[in-house]
């Protein structure tokens, strides 16, 4: 029978209709303001979340829903003011180990969660987000390479057997080359010359001393530092990408910080974890018996024979940025070991260390960079709190030299557990210099709720408007392609907000406005179509079934060209264009479904095997061709 | 109304081919001398952060702003109420070395302008150089997306159509971006982020329309026994135009909600889709049926046996 479709598809239309509606419904659940109390390495017991819902009473500030589940805690508050108040006065009652954090807790009830119908993430533009600065330790840059090129010295004047009477670094940017007579100094000069294109070379003369400056120039300096910055901005985007944050914004800011922007981010502590992961690697010898006590530093090693006291040399024979890649393996015998890949010139530089080092002990340090908040008084009596970074070096490997060491070697006597935590802490992206954050807060929402209000009355005006038009221009077959309008705007929503979690934003907020636009296309298509059907002189329901079939192959020409450039943008694009190019896809899927299936599904029961005389499209021809 | 009309659309193809050529031209020109007024995304600029001792209302510093005619100043609240954050365009005559200082001084400026009109206490937190956000690498990713975007249209349309018809969508295409572009350069609009958002679009939309009318003249080739190839694109425009004007009007009516209701940073979006539908609109009845016009389309183009066209196909 023309015009009639048979159950199952009904039936699926309206199964297509029901999860849009229920997996839609969820972004109308508000959330509340709370905080999360996390801890860098112990559970978050009953006992903390008495301590906290202490603090808060004392503070006076109302609180409800308080949970703890062992690796966190969670505090609802009444209101979004209350958040920085309530944070304050919970990190004053825990120690430095907790982390505490700002969030939005659901209040979507639990069967809703259980099918997994979730809100829509919003971007930072809609309603905020977590916000870092964090500050690139550019000194630390410089002084590295600064250590590295005066070891870099040593080893080639000792290659080239030209004996030194002092070489060390004088200021942070000057090495300092004592030497016998003019004569050694000029062969000392052209065996370093090529080695360092970067330092400018000054003779200078002091007593008897013929001296050899090699100076880090200004701009070298600056190079030096856009450098660091460059490096250390991919590593952290690395990072932020381990987050899974739809549109993060990682950003140099000034000539030693970068920005990172994370919308939408629910977890706060796990982003400063993440990306406080700040952890760099030196290579040392072990400083020789009667070294002099200024030249190393004594560091505790604990073994699994139990710990003993280890002096490292201060000299560095190479820093981690020359690691090129780290993996945890098992050796012939089954027992973990990491097996760390160097580039070229981080292989020469261990290569030529260790070759003149057979037999002596290598040690490799660990330094982290972690943060302390800080609580005093200040001169009015209130209370500040300043947040103080300290650097935390420990010695993770202390292993004999056995032969001159090529690109890639192996560091063994470790338990399976160090070796991975080590291969992972390396490979997670070592940073060229290390970094603090400075400055952390959470994007106000006021901007984002106003940006958000806009967005919600512009699609709510315009899909007014174009319902409106449609009904007038198009009469009942109106109706059915604003019910079908409507339903676009639900399955957008819902494949958004569960299907593939994207992050709405306020170009992706037009795109769905625009959809809506654009999506009543395929409906005039198809009643452009019935309309000159009917003029053609064909019978109601031929002509319903003529038009759809007709404008159908248009339709999908139309739609898969568009599909195509939003899926090359996708792939291509970043921010907000991806943002954009995510809810085109979905809208294009979605109105093909709505104004095709869903209209016809609509027309059918309207009109579908009845003696219908004419059709409520609008227009002249409708009146027209009754007769026929 | 619209269905019955039997305008001679191609009849004055040859002005329109004029009028096309001097739009894109100007364009052209325009951009080459005047370029683009990027916004913050693309170029750099200078950040400032304040604390207020009490709650500060954006709209106000907005208006103390202008008032000192730092006209192109965004400000956007920052952290808590008390903390906002402007961001002013950089000055582009001050050496990218000397950058962090010349931000320096702008901080200060700003906050004393604010401190004058204000009871509130303010505090500069710091005001530094924002580098560009998107700079070099979307470009770079820009200009290659499209490249292969234009590839894969213009492979799919040769299949689903002909040769002919791939060469007209993408004339059409690269017409609409470039006037659009050009209108924007002529006018000194600003172009962000949220305005690139909207080229992509009118890439999109201008491509439907493209195929819609590409679609109709391919089924009239086949299934209208005589006529020019003048005659039948002419019979074509004329059985979509209903459809044309109507989609070009209900997205036209949501275009003008979001200028007219919309947040400021949506309306660059918004002007820049009005002008992008109206030209493509312009260019789906001109230029691409002219270009396949010119072409010297025939109907052994068009003349693929498909199934859907069986029925109605009256050669042998």
């Amino acid at each position: 029978m023309l015009n009639h479709y048979p159950a199952w598809k009904n039936i699926l239309i309206l199964f297509v209709v029901v999860l849009g509606f229920l997996y839609s419904i969820p972004n109308l659940y508000p959330d509340d303001p709370a905080i999360q109390i996390t801890n860098a390495n112990l559970s978050v017991n009953e006992g903390d979340l008495a301590v906290i819902t202490n603090s808060l009473e004392a503070a006076q500030v109302g609180f409800f829903g308080e949970t703890a589940n062992g690796t966190s805690a969670l505090v609802r508050l009444n209101s979004l003011e209350d958040q920085l108040l309530a944070k304050n006065a919970i990190e004053q009652s825990l120690s430095d180990e907790f982390i505490v954090a700002l969030n939005l807790a659901p209040t979507t009830p639990g069967w809703m969660r259980a099918i997994g119908a979730g809100k829509m993430n919003l971007g930072l533009d809609l309603q905020g987000g977590v916000h870092f600065l964090m500050e690139v330790d550019m000194d630390a840059a410089i002084a590295r390479r600064m250590q590295d090129n005066l070891s870099n010295v040593r080893s080639i004047l000792r290659g080239a057997r030209i004996r030194s009477r002092g070489l060390e670094l004088i200021n942070t940017s000057n090495v300092e080359v004592r030497l016998a007579s003019s004569d050694i100094r000029s062969e000392a000069r052209s065996e370093l010359i090529d080695s360092f294109p970067d330092l400018q070379f000054q003779n200078r003369e002091q007593g008897n001393d013929f001296i050899l400056d090699l100076i880090l120039t200004d701009a070298i300096a600056l190079q030096i530092q856009r450098e660091t910055l460059q490096a250390n901005r991919t590593t952290l985007m690395n990072r932020v990408d381990a987050l899974g944050v739809a549109e993060p914004t990682v950003q140099q800011q000034g000539a030693d910080r970068i920005v990172v922007e994370l919308p939408g981010v629910q977890d706060p502590a796990q982003a400063i974890r993440i990306l406080q992961r700040i952890a760099t690697l030196e290579f040392h010898l072990e400083s020789s018996l009667g070294a002099a006590s200024t030249s190393f530093e004594t560091y505790e090693y604990v073994s699994p024979d139990g710990s003993f006291i280890v002096n490292v040399d201060d000299d560095v024979i190479l820093q981690g940025d020359r690691i090129s890649n780290v993996r945890s393996t098992l050796d012939q015998y089954g027992l973990p070991q990491v097996q760390i890949n160097l580039d070229a010139q981080g292989g020469n530089q261990i290569n030529r260390v260790t070759r003149d080092n057979v037999g002596r002990m290598m040690d490799i340090l660990l330094i982290e960079t972690k943060s302390r908040t800080l609580s005093s008084l200040d001169e009015n009596g209130e209370e500040v709190n300043e947040v103080e970074f300290y650097e935390e070096k420990r010695l993770i490997s202390h292993a004999r030299i056995q032969t001159a060491l090529p690109r890639s070697f192996v560091i063994t006597g470790l338990s399976s557990r160090e070796a991975n935590d080590l291969s992972l802490l390396i490979s997670s992206g070592s940073l060229a210099a290390p970094m603090t954050i400075v400055e952390q807060s959470v994007i106000g929402p006021t901007m984002g709720q106003e940006n958000l209000d806009k967005g919600i009355l512009g699609v709510q005006v315009a899909a007014s408007l174009v319902i409106l038009f449609m009904v007038a221009y198009y009469r009942v077959f109106g109706l059915a392609a604003n019910a079908a309008l409507i339903m676009n705007i639900l399955l957008i929503f819902a494949v958004m907000s569960s299907v593939i979690p994207a992050t709405l934003t306020l170009p992706g907020i037009v795109g769905i406005v625009l959809t809506v636009g654009m999506a009543v296309d395929a409906n005039v298509l198809i009643f452009t179509r019935i309309r000159e059907e009917l003029a053609n002189g064909l019978s109601p329901q031929m002509a319903i079934d003529s038009g759809y079939n007709r404008a159908f192959t248009t339709i999908i020409d139309a739609n898969i060209t568009t599909f195509l450039v939003a899926a090359v943008l996708y792939t291509i694009g970043s921010g907000p264009v991806k943002g954009f190019s995510v809810t085109l896809m979905i809208g294009i899927m979605t109105s093909m479904f709505t104004a095709i299936l869903g209209t016809r599904a609509l027309v059918n029961l309207i009109y579908g095997g009845k003696n219908v005389k004419t059709l409520s499209i609008g227009g002249k021809v409708s009146n027209q061709v009754v007769s026929n | 109304m619209l269905e019955n009309r039997q305008i001679d659309f191609m009849g004055v193809r040859k002005i329109a081919v004029i009028a096309s050529a001097v739009l894109v031209m100007v364009s052209l020109i325009s951009l080459v001398i005047n370029s683009l007024q990027f916004g913050l995304d693309f170029t750099s600029g200078t950040s400032v952060r304040l604390v207020y001792s009490d709650a500060v209302v954006v709209s106000d510093v907005n208006t103390t702003l202008r008032g000192n005619g730092y006209d192109e100043a965004v400000v956007v609240t920052f952290g808590s109420a008390q903390e906002i954050r402007i961001i002013l365009p950089v000055d582009e005559n001050v050496a990218v070395e000397d950058q962090a200082t010349q931000a320096a001084e702008v901080g200060e400026t700003i906050a004393n302008i604010l401190r004058s009109a204000t009871d509130n206490e303010i505090t500069l937190m710091g005001s530094d150089y924002v580098s560009a956000k998107v700079g070099e690498e979307l470009a770079e990713q820009g200009g290659l997306g499209m490249l292969v975007a234009l590839g894969m249209i213009m492979l799919y349309i040769a299949v689903r159509f002909q040769f002919k018809f791939s060469v007209g969508a993408v004339v059409a295409l690269a017409h609409d971006v470039i006037i659009t572009l050009g209108i924007f350069s002529i006018f000194r609009m600003e172009f962000d982020l949220n305005t690139l958002a909207a080229l992509l679009a009118i890439i999109g939309y201008s491509l439907n329309d493209t195929i819609v009318v590409s679609d109709r003249i391919r089924e009239n080739f086949r299934r209208l026994r005589k006529g020019t190839p003048i005659e039948m694109v002419n019979v074509s425009l004329n059985q979509v135009l209903g459809r044309t004007v109507i989609t070009s009007f209900t997205t036209l009516i949501v275009l003008f909600s979001i200028l007219l209701i919309g947040s400021e940073s949506t309306q660059g979006f918004a002007i820049a889709l009005i002008i992008g539908v109206v030209v493509g609109t312009y260019s789906s009845i001109y230029v691409a049926s002219n270009v396949i016009i010119y072409m010297n389309v025939t109907k052994e183009d068009l003349m693929i046996p498909i199934k859907e066209g069986a029925e109605l196909d009256d050669t042998p």
